[in-house]
C-alpha cells in the first residue's frame, strides 16, 4: 500500500540535520479583549523552529494557529494582547533578540528581512492599483536604500523568475494575474530580502489542488535552495503530512501534540490527532464509513477545566475533567523521545498525584 | 413515503447500470450558459457552461468535481432556475422545467432546493431557527399552525441530527456553530419535501471535523427520503466517499463521468489524471505528480479543440483543432478525450506521472526579452 518505508523504532540520530534554533516562542500567551475578563486564546505556548526545517501548525479554525503566527511576529491587531512569553529570534551569525522586546524602529528593519510572512488571501494583500513590479521593488527600496530603482526592478525579475512566472509580467496589476500566479507573486515578495524563516498562513487554501501542488512543489524546491525555514499553517493535515518535517497539532489554543510528519501520520499519541487524521475520506484504499469527530471546539471564553478535548474524546476517563494534561513524552517504548502530547493516558504521574487511577495507553494510540 | 429496495449493495457499481430503467428526476440535456462580457458594445461572452449533459436519479448522489471557475456552480444555478440558460433543456420527471412567473418558478423549487457553500451567509442573521422554517414550510406545505407546526418544526430539526429541537429551535444563527447552521440551512430545503437537493459545496467552509459529519447526513437523507442529490465540489476524495456517479468538468465541460470509485481508482482523461494525481495522499508519496504547469483557460476565448490541450501533455494536432466528444471508456463510464477514439491520428495517451516528471527549463528567448522590456521601463522611471 505505501511506498514510503515505515521505521518502527525510533533511531538516535536517524533524522540528520543537527537541530539549531532560529526561532523559539517560548511560554507565549495571548489574550483577546481588555476588559475585566479577557478570553486567553493561547496559554503557555512553546514551539521551536529549527534552521532550514518545514514546521506545520494545524488545526481547526479558532484554535489558535494563525494568533500563534501573529503573535510571533508582534503583528497581531487589538484586542489582541500579547501578555507573556519570549519569542527568540537567533540569526546566521548567532546572535540572538527577542522580538517581543524590541524598539519599533528595530522590529520595522527586522520584518520582511529575518521573518516574512505570506497571508491568507493573496488576493487582498497586493495593492490593486499598483503594478506588481513596482510592489516588489518597494519593499526592496525601503530596506536597501542603497539599490536604485532599476537594480530592484532588475531583482524583482529574478524573484518572479524564481517562482516561476514569466518575468514580463512585471508590468502587470494584481487583477490581471490568476490567484495562482497572485499566490506566487506573493511568495515572491516574502523571499526578496532572503529572510530566514517564512511563515505561510493558510497560502493554498483559496487554490484548487493541481494549483496547491504546483506551489507547495515551488515552496520545497525553494527552501532547499535558499535554506529558510518555514512555518506552514494549515487545517489539511493530509498536505502537511507531505511536506513538513515536523507537525505541531493545536487544539483550543494549545500543542496537543508535536512529533516529525510521518510519526504523527503513523503513530499519532493524541486521540484529537488520531481522530483528525480519520476525519479526511482517503483517496486510495478501502472505502470505509468515517464519522468525523462529534461535538464542535469549545469556546475559549469558556474554557472547561481539564482536558480542553475531553467532551469530544472517545477515551476520557475520570481523571480528564480536573486534571489539565501538560505536554509530556509519549507512554509508548520505543518512541522518539523528542515527540511531545499533552494528554493524560500517556502521563500517568499526573493522574495519579491528583488521586485517580491511571488507565493504559489504547492500542489505537499506542501503534509502533 | 415508501422507499424503493432497489438494490445499492455494491459500492460505485450500479448507477450505471439500472439507470436508464427509470426516468430521471431531473435532467440536464446539453446546457449552455454564456455571460456577456461587460463593455460597450462588447460582443464577447464567458463561456461558463458549454453542452453539458446531467442525470440526476431518486437516490442517488452525483458529484460535480472541478477547479474554480469550471462552471460547477453555475450548473447547480441553472438547475436551481436562479439564472436563465443560454441554451439546452432541464427536465423534471421527464417534463420540460421552463417555468414562467412566480407560481410556476415556486412550483419548481419545492421539488428541487438547494443548499448553499456559506451557512455564514445563507441564514438571514436577524431571524431564529424558528422564524427561517417556519417561513419554508409555509411556503412549500401551505398554511400550518398550532400544534401540527410544532411538529413540522421538531421533525425537521430531528431529521438533520439536531436534538433535541427546543434546544436550537430559538436559537439565532450566531448562537449556532458552523456545522449546526449548515444542518439548519439542510432543515430548511427539506421543509419543501424535495426531490432534488442541489448541495453547492456544503462542507468547503467548515471545519474538517465536523464535514463528515454533514456528508453522512446527507448520504442518510438519500437512504431514508430516496432525494436525489447532486453534490459539487473541489474534492475528488469526499466524491468518491458520498457520490455514487462522478463527473469532473474542466473549462465549462464534462471531461469524464462514471462511477466514483473507478472514476477515481482508474482516472481516463488526463485532466482527471492530473486531479487525482494532485490530491495531497500521505500513503502514496511517490505516485503524486510533480511538476505540472500552466492553468485553466480564459472562457472568454477558450482554446480551439479540447480545452485541456495548452496543460496537456500529450495533446497532438488533433487535440488543437477538434473538440472531443463524451466517448466511451468503460461500463457506464465516458472520457472526452481523443486518446480513447478510433482515429489513426489519436494521441498515445501515457502516465501522467511520467509526462510531468522533468520540468520544462525556463524560456531563456522570454527572459532575454524581458529583461530589455524591463530595462527600458527602468529607463523611463529613472528621470522622474
Amino acid at each position: 500500500m505505501s511506498a514510503v518505508p515505515t521505521r518502527s523504532v525510533w533511531t538516535p540520530g536517524e533524522v540528520g540535520r543537527v537541530a539549531e534554533p532560529v526561532l523559539e516562542i517560548k511560554n507565549l500567551s495571548v489574550d483577546y479583549g481588555f476588559d475585566a475578563n479577557p478570553t486567553h486564546v493561547l496559554r503557555d505556548v512553546s514551539l521551536t523552529l529549527n534552521r532550514g526545517e518545514v514546521l506545520g501548525l494545524a488545526g481547526e479554525s479558532g484554535c489558535g494557529k494563525s494568533t500563534l503566527a501573529y503573535a510571533a511576529t508582534r503583528l497581531l491587531p487589538p484586542p489582541g494582547m500579547i501578555t507573556g512569553g519570549e519569542v527568540i529570534f537567533t540569526d546566521r551569525s548567532g546572535d540572538q533578540v527577542d522580538v517581543l522586546a524590541m524598539s519599533d524602529r528595530d522590529l520595522r528593519a527586522s520584518r520582511w528581512q529575518d521573518m516574512a510572512i505570506v497571508f491568507q488571501g493573496a488576493m487582498n494583500s497586493l495593492n490593486p492599483v499598483h503594478r506588481i513590479g513596482r510592489q516588489i521593488s518597494d519593499a526592496l527600496l525601503a530596506h536597501l536604500p542603497n539599490m536604485t530603482k532599476k537594480e530592484s526592478l532588475e531583482r524583482a525579475a529574478d524573484l518572479l523568475d524564481m517562482v516561476g512566472i514569466s518575468p514580463d509580467r512585471l508590468r502587470s496589476f494584481p487583477h490581471q494575474l490568476s490567484g495562482g500566479m497572485r499566490q506566487r507573486v506573493m511568495i515572491a515578495m516574502a523571499l526578496a530580502l532572503d529572510p530566514q524563516v517564512l511563515i505561510m498562513d493558510e497560502p493554498t487554501t483559496a487554490l484548487d489542488v493541481v494549483m496547491q501542488r504546483q506551489i507547495v512543489e515551488q515552496i520545497a524546491e525553494l527552501r532547499d535552495r535558499l535554506g529558510f525555514s518555514v512555518i506552514f499553517i494549515t487545517h489539511d493535515v493530509s498536505l502537511l503530512i507531505e511536506i513538513a518535517d515536523r507537525i505541531a497539532i493545536m487544539y483550543a489554543g494549545e500543542i496537543v501534540e508535536e512529533a516529525a510528519a510521518q510519526d504523527v501520520y503513523r503513530r499519532p499519541r493524541h486521540p484529537y490527532s488520531d481522530a483528525l487524521l480519520h476525519s479526511f475520506p482517503p483517496l486510495r484504499g478501502p472505502r470505509r464509513e468515517l464519522g468525523g469527530i462529534p461535538g464542535s471546539p469549545p469556546d475559549l471564553a469558556k474554557r472547561p477545566s481539564g482536558c480542553p478535548f475531553r467532551d469530544r474524546c472517545a477515551h476520557a476517563f475520570d481523571a480528564c475533567p480536573t486534571v489539565h494534561p501538560e505536554l509530556v513524552t509519549p507512554a509508548v517504548p520505543g518512541d522518539d523521545p523528542r515527540r511531545q502530547v499533552a494528554c493524560l493516558l500517556h502521563d500517568p504521574g499526573a493522574v495519579a498525584a491528583a488521586g485517580f487511577t491511571p488507565v493504559p495507553v489504547p492500542v489505537e494510540l499506542s501503534v509502533r | 413515503m415508501t422507499a424503493p429496495t432497489q438494490g445499492r449493495t455494491e459500492h460505485g457499481e450500479g448507477a450505471a447500470q439500472d439507470a436508464p430503467a427509470q426516468t430521471p428526476v431531473l435532467q440536464a440535456v446539453s446546457i449552455r450558459k454564456h455571460f456577456p462580457v461587460r463593455g460597450f458594445r462588447s460582443k464577447k461572452v464567458v463561456h461558463a457552461v458549454d453542452g453539458v449533459d446531467l442525470e440526476l436519479y431518486r437516490g442517488r448522489v452525483v458529484a460535480l468535481v472541478g477547479e474554480s471557475g469550471s462552471g460547477k456552480s453555475t450548473i447547480a444555478r441553472l438547475l436551481a432556475q436562479l439564472m436563465p440558460l443560454t441554451d439546452g433543456t432541464i427536465l423534471l420527471n421527464g417534463e420540460d422545467a421552463k417555468t414562467t412567473g412566480r407560481a410556476g418558478f415556486r412550483r419548481y423549487v419545492s421539488k428541487v432546493q438547494m443548499i448553499f457553500q456559506d451557512p455564514f451567509a445563507s441564514l438571514n442573521p436577524v431571524h431564529t431557527v424558528r422564524y427561517t422554517l417556519t417561513r419554508s414550510l409555509k411556503i412549500h406545505r401551505g398554511r400550518l399552525g398550532g400544534d401540527e407546526l410544532e411538529k413540522a418544526l421538531a421533525e425537521l430539526l430531528d431529521r438533520v441530527n439536531l436534538r433535541p429541537a427546543s434546544r436550537y429551535i430559538d436559537k439565532f444563527p450566531h448562537e449556532l456553530s458552523g456545522g449546526q447552521r449548515q444542518r439548519v440551512a439542510i432543515a430548511r430545503a427539506l421543509a419543501a419535501n424535495p426531490q432534488v437537493l442541489l448541495a453547492d459545496e456544503p462542507i468547503s467552509m467548515l471545519d474538517v471535523s465536523i464535514r463528515l459529519g454533514i456528508l453522512n447526513l446527507l448520504r442518510d437523507l438519500r437512504d431514508r427520503l430516496q432525494i436525489a442529490i447532486l453534490y459539487i465540489t473541489h474534492d475528488i476524495a469526499s466524491a468518491r466517499y458520498f457520490a455514487d456517479r462522478t463527473m469532473v468538468m474542466y473549462a465549462g465541460r464534462v471531461v469524464e463521468s462514471g462511477d466514483s470509485e473507478s472514476v477515481t481508482q482508474d482516472p481516463k482523461h488526463p485532466y482527471t489524471q492530473l486531479l487525482v494525481r494532485s490530491a495531497p495522499d500521505p500513503d502514496d508519496l511517490d505516485a503524486r505528480a510533480r511538476g505540472a504547469r500552466g492553468e485553466a483557460p480564459s472562457l472568454v476565448t477558450p482554446p480551439d479543440g479540447c480545452r485541456f490541450n495548452p496543460r496537456c501533455p500529450f495533446a497532438v494536432d488533433a487535440c488543437r483543432s477538434e473538440l472531443p466528444p463524451l466517448l466511451d471508456v468503460g461500463v457506464g463510464r465516458k472520457a472526452a478525450c481523443w486518446g480513447y477514439s478510433d482515429r489513426p491520428d489519436r494521441p498515445q495517451l501515457g502516465s501522467v506521472l511520467d509526462a510531468y516528471g522533468q520540468r520544462p527549463t525556463i524560456d531563456v528567448e522570454v527572459v532575454v526579452r524581458a529583461d530589455a522590456d524591463i530595462a527600458a521601463a527602468a529607463g523611463q522611471e529613472d528621470p522622474r
